[in-house]
């Protein structure tokens, strides 16, 4: 009875969420019973791939929370892999993850100067960015270094037991559990503190922060290389932690895939991980099938999914949800 | 409403507390004064209009007073206190609070969240969600101003989204209230509700300045009434030693007629006759739902309705700028229900559109080319092919000079004109070609007195002329004062439609909120 009432005082989106992470959890553990290795690997797979761009989309929302499209996630992501990756080389991952995370901050501050300072257009500043990565990765790329160490893999007691979702969620690398973290505080951030209500009254109605006395440049400029760190300790997952090698253009489009689940999610943290995961869910299968030649295709098209799933989830998504009202859009004071 | 008013009079003698205190401020902005050497001072428990036109410097005045702008000359007290307002932060702090045109509330959040924010009250980290819910209900209470704070704001009506703002400022320990054109966008009783509650805030003790240009408002509520006009105090007054017609003479600097002079209407044939029409909004939502409309050759029908209820999808669905779901749109018999605009307006309907930027100019053209935007292809403006620009400017001297648009020149940008003067180059072009059906939505909305007064001889003189002439205004002394049958919308219909004769401000209020 007890269970009944509280079910019910609960709101509509927490008990859909509820009511999806129930059926998620049941569907894998049947899947499990049957096919128990595969179904491993695939969930497996799900969270690897899932995690860099639950991070990735991280920065959108905290960026298009306080009213800046950030399309330069691509570029900050790449340079922050690159940076990860050659800091990792030099003086230890440690060092890599950090001055990744730095520099993705950096190019996050550069954003906010030209969309919040200087009111250009932020579809250009971004575009800038991604452009300008691609470019200064390459050039300064070399091939053959191999990073002093790699991230190991931490096992958390007693929870890496639960039957699958100890081996999948449980038994990962630091910036993954990092990544969990990230997730679930700045969902409670975002809608249970001051800085959350301001930072979401500044994306919605600059003007009505700005009149109560919040200052509606610091928010965003904070926010957006906030966004940049977030951005860069994506990359510097993909490169130091889950592949220990960098490539040339190996975000391959992340960056915009996450803002696609940043849609998908709703702008809110936990939902845009969900998103997250049910992308990774997509690929482990597609990856699981094809691997057992259950379907044939080139690989050069399964390398094509992000892609594909970005295009189909704005078609379907963009215009039916409603996005912070003053995203992308510069503020003047009167 | 006048009897009943709480007498502040002695208040105002000056035996209450000096709260707030403006002398001499002067601002300048690049090439006008808007300020020059104002005064003025508000006591505890005291409501003091401002009264004046639009670029009086009403507007430039109070955001000194919270703190948005700077005074280059002059001086602020408060309580006694000389002050320098740096931010609406600074203003806050000092006990101003001030409820602006433009409600600033975050549409997707609560009442409470609003009110609360950048003065969250908390537990530890986190917002104290009850807390803020309490002190809403608390200050609600207190004030008579009824509101359930965990309703989210964009699902409430304006009236009450008005409270929200009265509340927030009071939250934040405002004893100073400012309110800047708080009428404009209400339905009468909302109005009426809201001068109660101005009442009851100034009988607790607090100070209120009240911007308005609406007579009425400043009659019914005001203890004294300082009156701009280009900038400066041009008179005092104590509205119970006053009437309208001294107000708006000393608002205008000459006399005005308040009434629109016209004869009774001649209606001719039926020159619109909207049938059943069904029209979405921008966000596909039904706006018009089952409309029927007639409007005959000489004469005008007004639209009174609260905004938003589906005024301007009726006007765009009638001059063809939005698809029609179902129904019909005839024009003297003509069915236009899915011509385009271009098609509509050749068959003679003028239209002067609601958002006079949006639709009614090209801002970065010239004047010239704003009066020939419907017609720039036909003759005598264009020949095969090419715009003859001699015809272009002849028309423009003529009509510029007999509406007397203010330009220094018919190659000036139209964005120069002020918003009266933009709004005359849209009247103008509008009613230069002898229309068969006249659509004007807000004709005179953001315009000065003096223009307004021009406008609506213009349309009553197309009426005489022998067009059918639709006004939509949210003005409903707009409506009274021009129409000769009075049509009221809401929710997507016209609930009643009553000649001027039976056509009174109560009876149209209630209609208009949706009563029988």
């Amino acid at each position: 009875m007890g269970i009944v009432n509280a079910l019910r005082r609960l709101s509509p989106d927490s008990r859909n969420t509820l009511v999806a992470v129930l059926t998620g959890l049941v569907a894998a553990y049947i899947a499990y019973g049957i096919w128990d290795f595969k179904a491993t690997a695939v969930l497996g797979f799900m969270v690897r791939y899932s995690t860099p761009l639950a991070l990735a989309a991280m920065c959108g929302i905290l960026c298009e929370r306080s009213g800046v499209v950030n399309i330069g996630i691509e570029g900050q992501m790449l340079v922050g892999a690159f940076v990860a990756f050659f800091g990792a080389t030099w003086a230890g991952i440690v060092f890599g993850v950090v001055a990744g995370v730095v520099v993705g901050a950096l190019l996050g501050a550069f954003l906010a100067v030209c969309a919040v300072s200087w009111r250009i257009n932020q579809i250009i500043a971004g575009t800038v960015i991604n452009i300008l990565a691609a470019g200064v990765t390459s050039f300064f790329y070399r091939q053959g270094r191999t990073m002093k160490g790699s991230m190991p893999t931490w096992e958390i007691p007693l929870l890496k037991d639960i039957p699958l979702l100890g081996k999948v969620f449980f038994q990962n690398q630091p910036l993954t559990y990092l990544t969990f973290a990230i997730v679930i505080v700045l969902q409670v951030m975002l809608f249970r503190t001051p800085w959350g209500l301001r930072t979401r009254a500044v994306g919605e109605h600059p003007s009505a922060a700005d009149t109560v006395g919040v200052n509606v440049s610091l928010y965003r400029y904070g926010n957006v290389a906030a966004g940049g760190a977030l951005a860069g300790l994506a990359g510097a997952l993909l490169s130091v932690e889950a592949t220990g090698t960098f490539e040339r253009g190996m975000t391959s489009g992340r960056g915009f895939l996450a803002l696609a689940i940043m849609i998908m999610g709703r702008w809110r943290p936990s939902l845009a991980w969900a998103a997250a995961l049910f992308f990774g869910l997509l690929n482990g299968l597609v990856n699981q099938l094809n691997f057992e030649r259950v379907i044939d295709v080139p690989p050069q098209f399964i390398g094509m999914l992000p892609d594909v799933l970005t295009i189909v989830v704005l078609a379907t998504f963009a215009g039916r949800v409603r996005a912070p009202a003053a995203s992308g859009q510069p503020y003047t004071k009167e | 409403m006048v009897s009943d008013r709480i007498d502040h009079d002695a208040a105002a003698g000056g035996t209450a507390e000096l709260l707030l205190e403006a002398r001499g401020i002067t601002k300048r902005f690049p090439g006008v004064v808007a300020n020059a050497d104002v005064s003025l001072q508000l006591h505890r428990g005291e409501i003091l209009a401002l009264l004046g036109e639009n670029g009086a410097g009403k507007s430039t005045l109070v955001k000194m007073l919270f703190g948005l702008y700077r005074p280059d000359e002059g001086e602020i007290r408060i309580k006694g206190e000389p002050v320098t307002l740096r931010s609406p932060k600074d203003a806050i702090s000092r006990g101003i609070g001030m409820v602006h045109q433009h409600f600033q509330l975050v549409p997707v959040m609560t009442v409470a969240e609003n009110v609360v924010l950048g003065a969250e009250p908390c537990r530890g980290r986190f917002i104290d969600q009850r807390r803020a819910a309490a002190e809403v209900r608390k200050l609600s209470e207190r004030y008579g101003l009824a509101v359930d704070p965990a309703a989210t704001v964009e699902d409430l009506p304006v009236g009450t989204q008005q409270r929200v703002e009265i509340i927030k400022a009071l939250f934040r320990g405002a004893e100073i209230l400012i309110l800047d054109e708080p009428t404009a966008v209400l339905t009468p009783q909302e109005t009426d509700e809201l001068l109660q509650i101005m009442r009851e805030l100034a009988a607790r003790g607090v100070g209120i300045i009240f911007i308005t240009h609406k007579l009425r408002e400043v009659m019914a509520v005001a203890d004294r009434v300082e009156v701009l006009r280009g900038g400066r105090v041009v008179g005092s007054a104590v509205p119970s030693r006053t009437d309208e017609a001294g107000l708006a003479s000393m608002m205008v600097g000459r006399t005005v007629v308040l009434r629109v002079d016209k004869t009774p209407a001649q209606p001719g044939a039926v020159m619109l006759r909207v049938r059943a029409l069904q029209v979405d909004d921008d966000r596909h939502q039904r706006a018009v739902r089952g409309l029927d409309l007639e409007v005959r050759a000489g004469e005008i029908v007004g639209v009174a309705g609260v905004q938003g209820n589906g005024q301007r999808e009726l006007v765009e669905a009638i001059c063809g700028m939005r698809p029609i779901r179902s129904g019909t749109v005839e024009v003297d018999g003509r069915d236009t229900t899915s011509m385009n605009a271009k098609a509509v307006n050749g068959l003679g309907v003028a239209h002067i559109p609601e958002d006079r930027e949006k639709h009614g100019l090209v801002g970065s053209y010239t004047i010239a080319d704003d009066l020939v935007l419907n017609r720039f292809d036909e003759e005598p403006f264009a020949r095969h092919g090419l715009r003859d620009f001699t015809a272009i400017d002849k028309q423009a001297e003529q009509l510029v000079q007999r509406f007397d648009v203010r330009t220094p020149s018919i190659h000036t940008e139209t964005n120069a004109l002020s918003g009266g003067n933009k709004q005359k180059v849209i009247v103008a072009r509008e009613l230069s070609y002898d229309a068969k059906l006249v659509v004007a939505a807000q004709p005179t909305r953001g315009v000065d007195v003096g223009s307004i007064e021009f406008i609506h001889r213009q349309l009553v003189a197309e009426r005489d002329r022998g067009a059918a002439v639709l006004v939509v205004s949210a003005e409903l002394d707009e409506i009274l004062g021009l129409s000769d049958r009075v049509a009221v919308m809401s929710e997507g219909r016209i609930v009643a439609m009553l000649p001027i004769e039976e056509a009174d401000r109560d009876r149209i209020g209630l209609l208009m909120a949706g009563g029988a």
